[in-house]
């Protein structure tokens, strides 16, 4: 229902006891902690940094080490698993695991050794694999890829490119001096880059014809190799063989310590907790023999913090209310249907210090405005059972999405309800199947009416389900500034536009306009014509006198009224705004009925039915999924923009308690 | 009877078909730019997938409008049913003026709201946990598409046939 009053709770303690007081108010979660008296002279902040990090360190191997196992031995997972949260674990079961803490620490080590062996052996495949690559050419080659020749003979073996030919080379040999008689080039393979050669000549010609070929491009191979290519590819062959063993040890070794995963996660999280302890820790102030601690604590906690620790531990205690310079964090707290919202509020902005907080109000307009747009009752029932179920099997999710889920359940329950006031099941799928394979139409009648046939009506409805929303929205700032005392305030701001839009409003209705909008003929009595005239006068020239109130100068005061009258437009453009009620309740019911006529297209009999129940499950999930999103971002925008508008600011800095921050596991209290 | 007086039931088939053709082009201008943004962030992140999906997919709605206005074009002088209706080019020639708000209204809202999601995605991309502002920004935009397929949608059913 409202902002949680926080207090400023300091404590001074002996230095002994700060480690166990801090523990205990990290498994309370319920303090934000915020330093004063840092400057003091006889202060000082001890520095755990190093600590802090070996115990980051620690929690990161343990991360490293799941990481492994998930790769190499995954657990299955079910698409929704995301949705069940961290498991719940005894206070005694996370002590174990902090006794065990080396044991653990040292599996991790190995898992993340072993997996950067693994790693290595693949870098080592793969280079071997290359050098293969580049022996095969030289395959047929019967000699050590070194071999340089006989006493009277030299051998070259190398390379030159695709385009010099055999025939080329001889040629450049003859044009050598002396002519090297007697040479002969094979060879060995040949591709579109390169050709591979052996040149064999005499001893005696051997620079004459090295010289020739290096003219011509001539490379020897890169590698060294003292072997015959085919027995050193039979080398690295073994070589890769014996890699490849080392890898499946390592990875059977891995596997080996599948049942070391809720160690690992438990170390972990110990690690992080102790982690963030020291980091709060680094930030208190201490003196010799003492230390200060101060932050922030919903008032409603305060006794159950004093009492797990002024009865504990020698210290002192000092609770103080909010002072006016401070800016505290903010907490809401909201009965279960309204707090559902809560999510859609922190996303546009927190209340201030001393704000209203609007989760309640917003809350019934939410979920109505929502129904309206969706207005299924088909989809509606889907939604809301879909979130039931869901929240029914993951009873730990994050608290975050279990009250998302909880407010498209709301939602869900609304569009039911829409859709049953206009007639829609899945748009009319009932006239559709009865008309097509039963031959004869059957309507399920709408409890109100059906918009396609009376759009008019509801999109007065529409604007008038808007203009109640824009006066709650006036209303609540009304409200704030009658809290704050601003009397004079509360009166210009908001009875005089009350007055202002009322008067329009009444004269608007008996007009010619809204008949024919509307369809009816309004007559009012002429004394509530007059009355209209009356409130909306008084209002026009209370806001023209009394708008530009801060301003002394009296011309541009009338003037700034005279341009806060122009607000109207404003309104105008606010209550059209609501038309996308109408619109996208429209398209959601108009596209089911298209999806609807498609699948009837296929006709009767077993293929019509086939087709049909084929069209109708694709089209209608498409459908449910683009106006879900339709629906959730419109009705925000309908909170954000006019309602918000109106009244509220937001830019309150979330209560962040100092808590342990667990990734894995959620420690049981044991009481 | 000339060719001109028959005109009436095409005049309106081409309402219909503004309407799809350009509110739909709009969507597809939009979807396509806040696409080509949606997929720079998810090769950064994969884990934004979802959020980014649902930035990508707001200027998709134009596309809808005119579907739905098409649709009810269509209804409206019997195509669907079987047994058109008699039109006379006058009755026609009105029913394609009502199909033309949703139609450009959907094709320029429809590219300027792509691009104002690409821009929130970039958000999204920076500040997750701004989400619920940055999807705002596109649907400021869309209000004047859900102007315009109102009066397009009360202007169709007003034509008497």
């Amino acid at each position: 229902m409202a902002v949680l009053q926080m207090q400023r709770i300091s404590i001074c303690g002996l230095k002994k006891d700060r480690k166990a007081i801090l523990e205990k108010i990290q498994t309370l979660g319920v303090m934000e902690m915020s330093q004063i008296a840092e400057d003091e002279e006889g202060f000082e902040k001890m520095d755990t940094v190093n600590a802090r990090q070996t115990f980051e360190k620690r929690a990161q191997a343990a991360d490293q080490a799941l990481a492994v196992l998930d790769a190499y031995v995954p657990v299955k997972k079910s698409l929704l698993s995301s949705l069940e949260g961290k498991k719940l674990v005894s206070s005694g079961e996370i002590a174990r695991a902090a006794d065990e803490k080396q044991e653990i620490i040292r599996k991790a080590n190995l898992l993340i050794t072993k997996s950067k062996e693994i790693a290595e052996a693949k870098a080592n495949i793969q280079k071997t694999e290359n050098q293969i690559e580049a022996l095969t050419p030289w395959l047929t080659l019967d000699v050590p890829m070194n071999y340089e020749g006989t006493k009277k003979t030299a051998l070259f073996i190398g390379t030159v490119a695709a385009e010099v030919t055999p025939q080329m080379l001889y040629d450049r040999l003859a044009q050598a001096e002396p002519v090297p008689d007697g040479t002969d080039i094979q060879v060995v393979y040949s591709d579109k880059d390169m050709l591979c050669l052996t040149v064999l000549c005499l001893r005696k010609d051997a620079e004459t014809v090295e010289e020739a070929l290096r003219s011509c491009g001539f490379a020897r191979p890169s590698q060294v190799i003292t072997n015959t290519p085919a027995r050193q590819k039979a080398l690295y062959e073994a070589e890769i063989e014996k890699l490849n063993k080392g890898i499946k040890e390592a990875e059977d070794e891995i596997r080996g310590y599948a049942d070391s995963r809720k160690d690992l996660e438990l170390v972990s999280d110990y690690f992080r907790t102790r982690a963030e302890k020291y980091e709060v820790l680094g930030t208190l102030p201490q003196s010799q023999r003492t230390f200060v601690m101060s932050g922030y604590v919903p008032r409603r906690y305060v006794r159950a913090l004093s009492k797990a620790i002024e009865e504990k531990y020698d210290c002192v205690f000092d609770i103080e209310d909010i002072k006016e310079d401070e800016e505290p964090p903010t907490l809401l707290s909201n009965n279960s249907f309204s707090s559902s919202v809560e999510g859609v509020l922190e996303s546009y902005g927190l209340p201030h210090k001393g704000e209203f907080d609007p989760t309640t109000i917003m809350s019934f307009f939410y979920v109505f405005f929502f129904g309206m747009m969706l207005s299924d009752a088909a989809y509606g029932a889907i939604i809301a059972i879909a979130c039931y179920v869901v929240l029914k099997k993951f009873p730990r999710m994050g608290e975050g999405m279990h009250k998302s889920l909880k407010m498209f359940m709301f939602c869900g329950v609304s569009t039911m309800v829409w859709g049953i006031l206009f007639g829609g099941y899945f748009g009319n799928v009932v006239d559709i199947v009865s008309e097509v394979f039963f031959g004869k139409a059957v309507t399920v009648p709408a409890l109100w009416f059906i918009p396609l046939n009376d759009p008019m009506r509801l999109l007065v409805y529409s604007l008038a389900f808007g203009v109640v929303h824009l006066f709650v929205g006036l209303g609540i700032k009304g409200y704030m500034e009658l809290k704050d005392g601003k009397v004079l305030d509360f009166f210009c701001d908001v009875v005089l536009w009350f007055a202002f839009l009322i008067g329009l409003i009444l004269m608007l209705l008996p007009t010619d306009i809204f008949a024919s909008i509307a369809q009816t003929q309004i007559v009012f009595p002429p004394v509530l014509n007059t009355i209209a005239k009356a409130l909306a006068i008084i209002g026009a020239v209370g806001l023209v006198l009394m708008s530009g109130r801060e301003n002394k100068n009296p011309v541009l005061r009338i003037a700034l009224g005279a341009y806060d009258i122009y607000n109207i437009t404003g309104w105008l453009s606010d209550v059209l705004s609501y038309s996308r009620l109408l619109a996208l309740g429209l398209a959601t019911g108009v596209i089911a009925s298209v999806v609807n006529q498609m699948g009837s297209m296929f006709g009767k009999g077993i293929v019509g039915v086939i087709g049909f129940a084929l069209v109708f499950v694709v089209g209608h999930t498409l459908n449910l999924a683009i106006n879900l999103l339709g629906a959730y971002v419109h009705t925000n925008r309908l909170q954000f923009v006019e309602f918000f508008g109106k009244f509220y600011e937001g830019g309150g800095k979330p209560f962040e308690p100092f808590k342990s921050d667990t990734k894995y596991v959620d420690i049981k209290e044991e009481n | 009877m000339s060719i001109w007086s028959n005109l009436g039931l095409v005049y309106a088939l081409l309402g219909a078909a503004v309407a799809v053709f350009l509110a739909g082009a709009g969507s597809a201008i939009g979807v396509g730019i806040a696409g080509q943004a949606a997929a720079g962030v998810v090769t950064e992140d994969p884990s934004k997938f979802a959020k980014v999906l649902i930035m990508q997919l707001l200027p998709g709605t134009q596309g809808i409008y005119g579907l739905l206005v098409g649709f009810i074009t269509l209804s409206k002088v019997g195509l669907l049913g079987g047994g058109a209706a008699e039109l006379d080019p006058q009755t026609g020639l009105l029913i394609l003026a009502a199909c033309m708000p949703i139609g450009i209204v959907g094709l320029i809202s429809g590219k300027y709201q792509g691009m104002t999601s690409a821009a929130s995605i970039g958000i999204v991309a920076k500040k997750p946990d701004q989400f619920g502002k940055a999807m705002l920004f596109p649907a400021m935009v869309e209000t004047y598409a859900i102007l315009a397929l109102l009066i397009s949608i009360l202007a169709v059913n007003a034509v008497q046939i």
